[in-house]
């Protein structure tokens, strides 16, 4: 199974509408919570990066009987150094980002948490792809 | 525990999503950064802040949180109540600060 959700950059209004969506979906199909809740934490945190730091983006989720992958896509001003970007407290979110509570430097650091795999590939000036799986079992 | 019995001692005026009142406290998160609340918030919990948009709204039902309780008399935005009574999770105000609203409720929490 695949869905596919679009997510436009700068609009916080509807930031989290896609992860809510998956949450969704993945709750009616009777996934683990405990999947749910972590795959919930890592999808949001690159959703809304796109908004704060991109133009616009693409989230397609993957839903595998054994795992489920997530890759968000974007055109935007990618990521120079994605060890730094990694770094928990790295932001370069703007000041009325911040000022929402936003750019606290720990999405990248969640997402890594939140997942089993994570493969981040970006090209600046150009975008960012962010792929994320997790597994159902262990 | 549910929502409703933190009211009196956080001096709570329910805003919006009061229909969720009913729902069970598992325990409470302080902070203003929404990746920190994402990161490490869990389920049943009230989530005690100052930021009223409507982000507040998307992570606190993401993280099925009890309530949003906002501090020193912060309203919340429209579309946050809008959120907050679609997805009936309680968002309160109270006049008193972060520290001593959280300080209230882990008394309350600790007492049963
Ligand atoms: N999709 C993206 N496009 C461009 N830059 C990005 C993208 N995602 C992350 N970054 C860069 O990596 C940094 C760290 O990202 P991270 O999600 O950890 O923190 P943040 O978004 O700044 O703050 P927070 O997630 O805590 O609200 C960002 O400040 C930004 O410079
Ligand atoms: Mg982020």
């Amino acid at each position: 199974m695949e869905f596919h959700y679009h997510i436009e950059g700068g609009d916080f209004s509807r930031a989290g509408s896609a992860s809510s969506e998956v949450k969704k979906i993945l709750k009616q199909l009777n996934v683990d919570p405990r999947v749910i809740k972590r795959v919930v934490v890592a999808l949001y945190e690159a959703e809304v990066n796109v908004v704060a730091h991109a133009h616009e983006g693409n989230m397609t989720v993957t839903l595998d009987p054994g795992s489920i992958e997530a890759v968000v896509e974007d055109k935007g001003p990618g990521i120079a150094d994605i060890d730094l970007a990694m770094q928990e407290g790295y932001s370069t979110a703007s000041p009325r980002v911040r000022e929402m509570g936003f750019g606290a430097g720990m999405g990248l650091p969640n997402i890594k948490k939140n997942c089993d795999r994570l493969d981040i590939k970006s090209v600046v000036n150009a975008g960012t792809t962010v792929k994320m799986t997790t597994f159902f079992t262990g | 525990m549910q929502v409703k019995d933190i009211i009196q001692a956080l001096q709570l005026t329910p805003r919006a999503g009061a229909n969720g009142l009913d729902r069970e406290i598992s325990g409470g998160y302080v902070s203003d950064l929404l990746s920190d609340v994402m990161g490490h918030a869990r389920e049943g919990q009230v989530w005690i802040t100052i930021q009223a948009h409507k982000n507040v709204m998307a992570i606190a039902s993401l993280k099925e949180l009890a309530a949003v309780v906002l501090v020193r008399d912060r309203l919340p935005d429209e579309d946050t109540a809008a959120a907050a009574n679609d997805e009936s999770i309680p968002v309160l105000s109270t006049p008193l600060d972060a520290f001593e609203a959280s300080g209230r409720l882990r008394d309350l929490l600790r007492e049963g």
